[in-house]
């Protein structure tokens, strides 16, 4: 909205092979979520590959103001991806780290070979719905989820990659879905990296407004494009035990009638 | 300017505040009120977006070649009868204004709604000379007359409910109807009667400034209630207190601020009071007029490349308005005159981390301000930026905080995990072996040491038995 100058203009060309990103997070904690990605992109008739020297893009440094020690993680993430046409990563938060934070953090280093090879791999670093709906042209792919979900859209996706309504776009076109309004949705869950640490009650404060409007959906499901978010509010419902689970976006895209 | 020395970190004073039910009814009901009028008349504008550059390039013309515009500012508004003073710091703004008020031998002065003499506690230092100075905006009224703090910038009472202000006019005001209501009609009359009687018998009038043009010598008070125009226009000397960075180039420029701030402030389309004088006339208005301008700390911004674009500032609040952390805490738990996202950069640029160490970190970064900043502050970029300064500071001075170094120490070793994948591939290994006796029924419900305030509200899943590359590596 008006800050989108550090938008890279991002190709248009229809990938034939993607690089998957899965991030640290996702790697070690929601591996399923990964998985659903292989799933749906290969199902999509897309080859996936995963370089195994990829680790951490090094947002949670980055933010809390350790900037030094993400050169070196910025410096692997370059080196790793540096020859893939695409890379596509199941969080919206992780790529705003590489499209936004990335030439800063080159900058701060003083290293312009860095800076160069940063600016050349930002365009085609893509969030999964962008790839879908921007690079593959296709809002209907193909789901099948007989449930009903409510969509919180994280700040990141909506505020650093402006992803607008592409989630939402997928999710109408999946069968099945009783998709449910989320009442103020672009409100903040209080996640924030180390804020839900630092500032734990105010973050819970947050928290509980977002789970007051989950609930009033009356939905089974909340999803969303960051499991980071969804963590923080599948943890608070998992605390009052209020019977409605969190999935990643991804999740629900991979499910068909056959693979349930 | 801000009370952090004295005032507990955020998340203490945060604490408190989250736990008054009626404060959270209070600024839920006024956010979402002025939150919603603002997206209104903003999207009532097609080339709203060209306006927001346009201000923020004026803004960054006016910084970058603030010391010419400073001297064309002075020479103006001398040729134009008025008396310019530069003060830099509180203390010495203070002094000038107190020297101004005892020349005149006066002990009483009118003041309308600063911010700036806020900074630099203007109020305490008159009152210490023996000067009582009123402060006639309502909403400052009823915060003097509390002997409250502003928690917000442009509603400082924004924490009170209409009750309450009643409760405080019967018992702080003379002559006020036994039977007074609580509505704001009834209310708002019983202040104007009190301020009607101090506009037509103060001689010293005390003013903030919103713009001041360099080329003309004009300078102006954008306000709401036609008090600050009473400030500005009945008393026979006018000071006027300006932080250095208000300044914009040409009167022109004054345009793209009218139509940038009353629609981000108050969301109106137009704003109700805009005064604007240039030095003294004859016959109307003050017959004396002073502008001090301060600086107080803004030169040290000015040379922070990151941290300048805060003197952008306006003062319009509405990054205030949609932020999820000012919405629940409030403006006091920031300590500070300047609250919220603005606040929590404002502060520490001005007055040092020491002082404001833990405001960097009252964000979630969500970036709800900057979506709508009217001059195009990027206030997440310059959180991460104070951060990344108040771990250096740490590092430097040895301490910041006894738990910031322990974080040091785990962020490093984060990074030295995350920057080999063989140590990355056994700490995933140890974390699901180590996690153990924390798991229970599928789920960890207490977390240890810093991580308690996590698990005081929200479960944890436990690390699955498989990572993901683990699975890739067992397909392929």
């Amino acid at each position: 909205m008006g800050n989108d100058q550090t938008v890279p203009v991002l190709s248009s060309a229809v990938p034939r092979r993607v690089s998957l990103f899965i991030t640290c997070f996702n790697d070690t904690m929601f591996p399923q979520t990964g998985q659903a990605v292989v799933n749906l992109l290969e199902r999509l008739g897309l080859r996936v590959d995963f370089p195994l020297e990829q680790t951490c893009c090094g947002q949670m440094h980055f933010n809390t103001g350790y900037a030094e020690e993400t050169v070196e993680l910025v410096r692997r993430f370059a080196r790793v991806f540096g020859d893939s046409e695409v890379v596509v990563s199941p969080s919206a938060s992780c790529v705003g780290m590489v499209r936004d934070h990335y030439p800063r953090v080159a900058e701060l280093a003083g290293d312009r070979g860095l800076a160069a090879e940063v600016e050349a791999l930002r365009p085609r670093v893509l969030e999964l719905t962008e790839l879908l709906i921007d690079r593959l042209g296709t809002e209907d792919v193909g789901a099948f989820f007989p449930h009903r979900v409510t969509y919180h859209p994280t700040c990141h996706s909506l505020r650093m990659l402006h992803a607008g309504d592409r989630p939402l776009r997928l999710l109408r076109a999946v069968r099945g879905i009783d998709l449910r309004e989320l009442p103020e949705a672009t409100q903040c869950c209080g996640f924030g990296g180390t804020f839900a640490i630092k500032n734990a009650d105010t973050s819970i404060a947050m928290l509980s407004d977002k789970i007051r409007t989950i609930l009033d959906t009356g939905a089974e499901v909340c999803a969303s494009a960051d499991n980071s978010c969804l963590m923080h509010i599948g943890g608070a419902l998992s605390r009052q035990r209020a019977g409605v689970r969190t999935m990643h976006i991804a999740e629900i895209l991979a499910q068909t009638e056959e693979r349930r | 300017m801000t009370d952090a020395a004295r005032h507990p970190p955020f998340p203490q004073a945060a604490r408190v505040a989250l736990a008054d039910s009626q404060l959270r009814h209070n600024l839920g009901h006024a956010t979402h009120t002025i939150r919603a009028k603002r997206a209104e008349v903003v999207a009532e504008v097609p080339d709203w977006e060209q306006l927001r550059e346009a201000g923020r390039a004026l803004k960054e013309r006016v910084l970058r070649h603030l010391d010419h515009y400073l001297l064309e500012l002075e020479s103006a508004v001398r040729a134009a009868g008025g008396e310019v003073h530069w003060a830099r710091d509180a203390e010495e703004g203070n002094r000038i204004v107190g020297d101004i008020v005892a020349a005149h031998g006066v002990d009483e002065v009118v003041k309308s709604k600063s911010l700036t003499t806020e900074e630099t506690k203007l109020n305490e230092a008159l009152a210490e000379r023996g000067i009582r100075a009123w402060e006639t905006d309502l909403a400052q009224l009823i915060i003097q007359l509390g002997d409250d703090m502003p928690s917000h910038i442009l509603v400082p009472a924004i924490h009170k409910n209409r009750a309450q202000i009643r409760e405080l006019f019967m018992s702080k005001l003379d002559d006020v109807p036994p039977d007074l209501s609580d509505d704001p009609r009834e209310l708002a009359e019983t202040a104007r009667r009190h301020l009607r009687k101090l506009f037509l018998n103060t001689r010293v009038g005390i003013s903030g400034v919103n713009f001041a043009v360099a080329e003309t010598g004009t300078v102006s008070v954008v306000e709401s209630e036609g008090n600050g125009r009473m400030c500005t226009t009945l008393p026979e000397v006018l000071i006027s207190v300006m932080g250095i960075e208000k300044i914009v180039p040409a009167w022109q420029d004054l345009e793209v601020y009218m139509q940038l701030l009353p629609r981000s402030s108050t969301a109106e389309r137009m704003n109700p009071y805009t005064s604007l004088w240039t030095g003294v006339s004859e016959g109307d208005g003050p017959r004396e007029f002073h502008l001090v301008l301060l600086d107080n700390g803004r030169t040290n911004v000015l040379a922070d490349q990151t941290g300048r674009q805060a003197l952008n500032c306006i003062r319009c609040s509405a990054c205030l308005n949609v932020c999820p952390v000012y919405e629940r805490t409030g403006g006091h738990a920031y300590g500070s005159t300047y609250p919220g996202p603005i606040g929590a950069i404002l502060t520490p640029l001005l007055s040092g981390l020491e002082d404001a160490g833990s405001l960097p970190y009252a964000s979630s970064l969500c970036g709800a301000c900057y979506e709508v900043c009217p001059v195009k502050i990027n206030i997440p970029e310059v959180l991460v930026h104070l951060r990344h300064q108040a771990v250096q500071r740490s590092a430097a001075a040895g301490g910041w905080r006894g738990r910031l170094s322990g974080e040091r120490l785990a962020m490093r070793a984060m990074a030295r995990v995350f920057a080999n994948r063989r140590l990355y591939e056994a700490a995933q290994r140890s974390g699901r072996l180590a996690q153990w006796p924390l798991v229970h029924g599928g789920k960890i419900e207490r977390l240890p040491g810093p991580l308690a305030g996590w698990s005081s509200m929200r479960d944890l899943p436990p690390v699955p038995r498989q990572s993901f590359r683990d699975w890739w590596r067992n397909r392929s």
